[in-house]
């Protein structure tokens, strides 16, 4: 669905990206792993174009998205944090995204029913903490139903049944055919909610499979000690 | 377009800074009233405050907003929107508030008191020179990178046009003052808004003689339906062109 062709970028002297080729298709879900710094973000934002690749190309379906905007309609983002503007009530947010949106066809409002974020339509964002914001965040990247869906980490800062009603919502939509890109510092989540890991270190990517082929090949059941095996691997290389 | 905006100015009308604006424009020009039963006088006082306070206002307020906002631009730049309408919308978010709370401080008082046309002249170039800064902070915000960094360009911006800029003028006026200077002047008046709202503002007053040669010159230049439109065409220009070049710079920024 979404190809990345040798996109590079670079901050002044530093390569954010160097050569970074991938191909996302639907229906699966692909984990975006790697250490502070190593390019994930950018990664993220260059496909949401906010981020103007140096050299490169980004295609949808085929067509090049760079310059574009009526292509994220086909996206739902939601980012790490969430801040919004202190006296906007959560309504009204909803209705201005409604708005900027322009979605015809039909909304999705499991997340906002489930956290049950309607009865608090009336409050104003300054009032509410980390993971209420972080809920109108992953309500957001939902409602409009869109074919792919950009998770940067879904999971801080919630609290432990938020989670779970999160990653059963992103189990769902995986399942319905949906393409989904997740990064997270969090192992067991990661293992829990996607299907391909993409490592990324130093702007390139260093490995690029199935989970269950990353697990055979390294020996370890749990993610996590198998992806520090890549880790170490590709540090000592 | 419109309903961005609704829900972003509906935003920062509640923001407590714009109140306590609101509020200290309000109070000083009734105190002004209260002082003084002339009104040119009056609005010669409150053209002193609008002169510093009004540009120092909309510059750091402006800029402090955009970096707050930094979040939730990037979510909507997320959205199928084009970045102009992002850009226009803030843009034109932060100026209509601004230029709401200084009508109705500065207004407010002149409907209750009266005043003449020297009052209309003074809530036209405070609001000129509202705009005027919130397009420079728009342009001080897309240009660097922190918040910290982006109020002190906004600041230097304020210093250069209130204080800098002035004694430059004074500078090259007594260094040259053999020469016959009042057209440079008036080329060197156009290049600081600032400047312009005052001598718009004095033009009105009937003071200008006091400024001697160069304030009769201003008086016959300025004077006129020309130079008014003169001044207010540049004055608009200040508008738009650190308008236009902040939102070539935000269509290719970085987020």
């Amino acid at each position: 669905m979404i190809s990345v062709e040798d996109i590079r970028k670079n901050f002044g002297n530093l390569r954010a990206l160097d050569g970074v080729s991938v191909e996302l298709s639907k229906g699966r879900s692909y984990a975006f792993i790697g250490p502070n710094g190593s390019g994930k973000t950018t990664l993220i934002k260059c496909i949401l174009g906010l981020v103007i690749p140096t050299s490169g190309d980004i295609r949808l379906e085929g067509e090049s998205i760079l310059n574009q905007w009526d292509y994220r309609a086909s996206i739902g983002y939601m980012p790490q944090i969430g801040r919004y503007p202190d006296n906007m009530r959560i309504g009204q947010l909803m209705d201005m995204m409604m708005n900027i949106r322009n979605h015809s066809g039909a909304l999705d409002e499991e997340l906002i029913a489930e956290f049950r974020l309607r009865d608090m339509y009336d409050k104003p964002m300054h009032g509410l903490s980390g993971g209420t914001r972080q809920k109108v965040s992953a309500a957001l990247a939902f409602l409009f139903n869109p074919p792919m869906l950009i998770l940067d980490e879904p999971t801080a800062g919630l609290d432990p049944v938020s989670v779970e009603i999160l990653k059963d919502k992103i189990n769902r939509e995986r399942t319905d055919g949906k393409l989904i890109v997740i990064t997270s510092h969090v192992m067991s989540d990661l293992d829990e909610l996607s299907s391909e890991v993409i490592y990324i270190c130093d702007g390139r990517i260093h490995y690029n499979d199935s989970i269950d082929n990353l697990k055979q090949e390294t020996g370890h059941e749990s993610l996590g000690r198998a992806i520090s095996k890549i880790m170490n691997r590709t540090a000592t290389a | 377009m419109p309903r961005i905006i609704k829900y972003i100015l509906y935003d920062i009308l509640r923001t407590r800074f714009i109140l306590f604006y609101t509020l200290f424009l309000l109070l000083s020009a009734v105190g002004m009233y209260q002082l003084d039963s002339d009104t040119s006088k009056v609005v010669l006082s409150m053209m002193n405050i609008v002169l510093i306070v009004v540009p120092l206002v909309s510059i750091v307020f402006t800029t402090i907003h955009f970096y707050n906002s930094y979040e939730f631009i990037e979510l909507m730049l997320a959205q199928p929107v084009n970045r102009t309408v992002v850009f226009l919308s803030q843009y034109l978010s932060v100026a209509l508030s601004l230029l709401l709370a200084y009508t109705v401080g500065i207004g407010l008082p002149m409907v209750f008191y009266g005043t003449e046309a020297s009052g209309l002249t003074l809530i036209l170039s405070g609001a000129m020179l509202t705009l005027v800064f919130v397009s420079l902070a728009f342009l001080s915000a897309v240009l660097t990178r922190d918040k910290a960094k982006a109020i002190g360009v906004a600041l230097l911006f304020w210093f250069y046009f209130s204080l800098i800029f002035d004694a430059f003028v004074l500078w090259i006026l007594y260094s040259f003052s053999d020469y016959p200077l009042e057209k440079v002047t008036v080329a060197l008046i156009a290049l600081n808004p600032v400047d312009l709202a005052r001598i718009l503002m004095i033009l009105q007053l009937d003071v200008s003689a006091l400024m001697g040669y160069t304030g009769a010159f201003f008086k016959d230049f300025f004077g006129g339906g020309m130079g008014f439109a003169f001044a207010t065409g540049v004055l608009l220009l200040w508008v738009a062109v650190p308008l236009g070049l902040a939102m070539r710079v935000f269509k290719r920024k970085d987020l």
